[in-house]
């Protein structure tokens, strides 16, 4: 039983991993930017809720409510002005302008925030509890909520995607800047809102995170962005669902890494993503043509 | 990077292709003479300054392995702290097995050397920017592999043995020494491959990649040969810091921060000449040195240059002395004159 409990809560930590590789995924369709900084946003996202609860003193699900828009619009204007002057330039720059961002963000909040961890909602129902299935299956509110909130994003965004207008012109930019650029589309200002919607993503991911583990300055490198990373090259790269199947993929690899020996949990998630860039490289959800 | 002022049809005997404008004796007679002066060094000044320097050379010989790889054959790797790694934890282990850590140094070399073949064959599969996290997701597959083994010291790492009876003054002049060979061999080995005809592909790769690929270039095999180099040289500077250190810690070693420094060295530097990397591994020091009380303000700093360069001094440091003085002080490119013109109207390097 111990073995299926592990199974059960890595598929549902694979919601939370699809929280975090969805806008990753979503910036490089749309604008073929890797963002190196996308898990210190998540946590950038994580401290704007601590700081929103602290203030205000709301209740914690709906500082999430401020929180997204606030990341989305933060998103929009690093796109418009940062990411926007490095892609002029060439991927290169990209690259190296989001590194620096993201070690600006780290030692930022390293410098301000120290380095002691925060969570948010210790101490909630929804955050410590949960259902029992069986005598050793565990199944954490919090988990199937973010599951939920996962699930519900990729459906929101390929609905977006595939069925608003707006969503249309994304995907005419993604596919060609010129020609869309031509019809007169302003490319940039799509890229904008693309960005604007993968922070706000983030955000969500950020503020689960939060709320599942405890937020530190470094946590965005070490954990959010190389999570998000592998569960977008094991679902397939460029494919929205493929970030679910790739986050419940390492989740449960974890999982039972953790099951075996409790200090191989991390060692097991890149086991599998090696294991998937040798056998299928181009992901286990492969969208050849759309890449 | 290339500039063509005239087109058209020219005779063939018009042009006159060199590898510098002025004498490349100089240079070497220069690049000597500085070396060694850097050796005489433990003689002349303190013990703390050496230490620092020795820093300096572990940063230099990391930036120019970053530079062959982003600013040549196009891969940003952001997992070259691997290879830092692995190199302080070869020399561990042939240390643990009784060998003198200073000989222990060239074999751990080669030894990433040899490691960076397979893991070549796992990141090559991606491009770009998933490339670059891909040899993130390496480097701390490799720590985390590194840390099962209890007789490494596991997670909180070991002293590195073989340093008994040797007088603390001579070990800081040997540490030195070793840190200054290493830099050397790294400088003079990218020296010589960007002249050889792989240095050709290379730099021609840098300019336009789609170009090279059309011209028949071996795009594949020079990057290969790109990435085991700097897979050796980084490993060489992390086997300096094993040494320099008198010990291997895994979350120090293998610790991004490395990348981090070496990539902002070679933006600051300049990206793409062998001379960026050194002027960026200064000014990385200087910054260091003079901005180290303020924690994590330094950091800060460096990231905001980086960023400001990138954006708006795409050539670094290097490319406004060069544009003004038009000088290389490591000739690897050339030089194309025309006959009767003493300016050059065209260069490629």
């Amino acid at each position: 039983m111990a073995w299926v409990n592990a199974i059960v809560q890595g598929v549902l930590t694979g919601g939370l991993y699809a929280l975090f590789a969805c806008g990753l995924s979503l910036m490089f369709g749309v604008m073929k930017v890797v963002n190196l900084a996308h898990g210190d946003l998540a946590v950038v996202a994580g401290y704007v809720g601590v700081g929103v609860i602290t203030v205000t003193n709301i209740p914690v699900l709906w500082s999430v409510v401020i929180v997204v828009p606030v990341m989305a619009v933060i998103g929009y204007f690093l796109q418009r002005t940062l990411i926007q002057s490095a892609l002029n330039r060439g991927v290169l720059t990209t690259l190296i302008v989001t590194l620096g961002l993201s070690m600006v963000i780290e030692n930022a909040l390293l410098q301000f925030f120290t380095a002691n961890s925060r969570g948010i909602g210790a101490g909630m129902t929804l955050v410590t509890g949960s259902f029992s299935l069986g005598s050793q299956v565990e199944l954490p509110y919090l988990l199937l909520v973010i599951f939920a909130v996962a699930v519900a994003v990729l459906l929101g965004l390929q609905w977006f995607l595939s069925r608003s207008s707006y969503g249309r012109l994304v995907r005419a930019v993604a596919d060609d800047q010129e020609a869309a650029q031509l019809s007169g589309a302003d490319y940039r200002h799509v890229f904008g809102i693309a960005a604007a919607l993968a922070l706000g993503t983030v955000a969500l991911g950020g503020m689960a995170y939060s709320m599942y583990s405890t937020l530190d300055p470094t946590a965005g490198t070490d954990t959010i962005l190389l999570f998000a990373f592998v569960a977008v090259v094991i679902g397939g790269l460029g494919s929205l669902w493929g970030t679910l199947v790739g986050g419940i993929v390492l989740g449960i690899a974890q999982q039972i890494g953790a099951q075996i020996n409790i200090s191989d949990e991390l060692l097991a998630g890149y086991l599998v993503f090696l294991l998937v860039l040798v056998l299928r490289p181009q992901g286990l959800v492969s969208r050849r043509a759309q890449s | 990077m290339s500039v063509v002022t005239k087109a058209g049809p020219r005779p063939a005997e018009s042009f006159l292709v060199t590898r510098s404008q002025r004498n490349v004796v100089w240079t070497g007679v220069g690049a000597l003479i500085v070396v060694v002066v850097l050796a005489l060094f433990p003689y002349l000044v303190y013990s703390g300054t050496t230490s620092l320097m020795v820093q300096g050379f572990i940063v230099l010989t990391l930036a120019s392995m970053w530079n062959l790889l982003a600013g040549y054959a196009g891969l940003v790797s952001v997992g070259q702290q691997g290879f830092v790694g692995l190199g302080a934890y070869f020399v561990l282990i042939f240390a643990l097995h009784g060998l003198s850590p200073f000989v222990a140094l060239p074999i751990a070399a080669i030894a990433c050397g040899v490691a960076a073949l397979p893991l070549w064959w796992l990141v090559s599969r991606l491009r770009s920017g998933y490339f670059a996290i891909a040899t993130w997701v390496l480097a701390a597959t490799l720590m985390l592999f590194i840390e099962r083994f209890n007789s490494l010291g596991g997670g909180t790492g070991l002293p590195v043995p073989g340093f008994t009876g040797m007088s603390p003054t001579l070990l800081t002049a040997y540490t030195y020494w070793i840190g200054l060979a290493v830099t050397v061999a790294a400088l003079l080995a990218v020296y010589l491959l960007l002249r050889s005809r792989v240095g050709l592909v290379l730099t021609a790769i840098r300019d336009d990649e789609v170009a090279a690929r059309s011209s028949g270039a071996r795009v594949g095999l020079a990057r290969l040969l790109v990435f085991v180099v700097a897979g050796i040289g980084c490993g060489a500077a992390g086997a300096v810091l094993a040494i320099s250190q008198l010990q291997v810690q895994p979350s120090a070693d293998f610790s991004v921060s490395w990348t981090a420094e070496m990539a902002f060295a070679v933006i600051i530097g300049g990206l793409g000449t062998i001379e960026g990397p050194i002027i960026g591994t200064v000014v990385y020091m200087v910054l260091q040195q003079t901005l180290a009380s303020y924690n994590a303000w330094y950091l800060i700093i460096l990231g905001l240059v980086a960023i400001l360069v990138a954006l708006f001094a795409r050539r670094g440091l290097w490319g406004l002395v060069d544009e003004h003085l038009r000088v290389r002080l490591f000739p690897v490119g050339y030089w194309l004159r025309l006959a009767g013109d003493n300016d050059s109207s065209g260069r490629r390097g």
